[in-house]
């Protein structure tokens, strides 16, 4: 099992003119270890990270889009595996941290904590899929992974972690929005 | 009391609609099949080179791809039933409103009399769109004859140039 934070400070190594769409306790671990203005933390609702990071991908193909999901929010959009699965753009690279909890809602458990994504994703149409448990063989695959062409899946097992504090107003600053779409769009 | 329009015959083509919305410049349709709008405009548009179609699974998918199409310069268009809009509403809330996005919905009225409005709908579910669209803020206008097609291309452009999300009801199955 590894915890959230190392992961993202090894992807952060790679990460160079991605977006990166994150949210709740993604978003908060993320921003933490790398602030930058191609960070999209305005989802709006829970589980719409990956479909957010499905628009990118498409509306820029010649740019690379990370997702950072977690398991709660994966579960309520389920569908949005078979939707980029279909769309295929090679561009995404959607990471969920199975920490098998609802994180920020006070941590109860998913209904199924051993339910297998990339199993799903890999059903669903994705080019690659990967599964990660320990922290070097992540840090020896991420820039494969990263790499391939997708969309590409990767459950990322992690442990739950304490409470974290959730400082909405910035994740959800709309002048980070205003930000990232000047960027992104140029 | 005619539902929408004031004179002409009692039809709504496909194809005008489809002309109003590539007028909009709409390049990628979002879509959940609905039976309204089936074979008049999804079937269509699944066929017409000039769209990019991108078929989900869940309505509400939508919201958010078309908001990240937006931050990306390109329009869309969500094609939809009014159930799926209903099922929606969260995702609708909390991007496409809270934060002032740019989502243009089409969306399919089922079996809905189109020569009634929608809010004298005999369906409970017809009747309630309207009232939600209104106390969600969202400019909405209802489509059911040809003569309501020249409202399609201003409402979008005004969504795209305000940023704020516009609702086409569909009352008729167009031919």
């Amino acid at each position: 099992m590894m915890k959230r934070e190392d992961c993202f400070k090894i992807l952060a190594r790679h990460i160079k003119d991605e977006a990166v769409v994150a949210t709740y306790s993604s978003a908060v671990d993320w921003v933490a270890v790398a602030p930058r203005t191609l960070n999209y933390t305005s989802i709006g609702a829970m589980g719409l990270d990956s479909s957010h990071g499905l628009g990118l991908a498409l509306g820029r193909p010649d740019k690379r889009v990370v997702v950072l999901q977690g398991d709660g929010s994966l579960l309520m959009n389920l569908g949005c595996l078979v939707s980029i699965g279909a769309a295929a753009p090679k561009n995404l690279v959607h990471f969920v941290a199975h920490n098998e909890t609802y994180e920020a809602n006070g941590g109860h458990p998913i209904p199924n904590r051993k339910v297998d994504f990339a199993t799903m994703a890999k059903s669903a149409g994705y080019a690659a899929t990967y599964d990660f448990s320990d922290l070097r063989m992540f840090e020896q695959q991420i820039a494969h992974v990263l790499e391939q062409q997708g969309p590409v899946f990767a459950t990322l097992h992690v442990e739950p972690t304490g409470p974290l504090k959730y400082d909405y107003p910035s994740l959800y600053d709309p002048k980070k929005r205003d930000a990232f779409k000047q960027l992104w769009s140029a | 009391m005619p539902a929408s329009g004031e004179a002409g015959p009692r039809q709504l083509s496909g194809a005008g609609i489809i002309a109003a919305i590539k007028a909009s410049g709409i390049e990628y349709i979002l879509s959940v099949p609905d039976i309204t709008t089936s074979s008049g405009l999804l079937a269509p548009i699944a066929r017409d080179p000039d769209f990019k179609l991108v078929r989900v699974c869940k309505e509400d998918e939508c919201i958010g791809i078309g908001t990240g199409l937006a931050f990306s310069g390109k329009r869309s268009l969500t094609l939809i039933q009014h159930t799926g809009f209903l099922d929606s509403i969260n995702a609708i809330r909390g991007v496409a409103v809270e934060y002032n996005q740019p989502i243009c919905m089409m969306i399919g009225l089922l079996q809905h009399d189109p020569d009634r409005t929608p809010r004298e709908s005999s369906r409970y579910g017809v009747r309630i769109v309207e009232p939600i669209l209104e106390d969600m803020g969202i400019v909405h206008h209802l489509v059911s004859l040809d003569a309501d097609i020249p409202k399609i291309k201003p409402a979008i452009d005004k969504a795209y140039a305000e940023s704020h999300p516009v609702a086409f009801l569909v009352g008729r199955s167009p031919s």
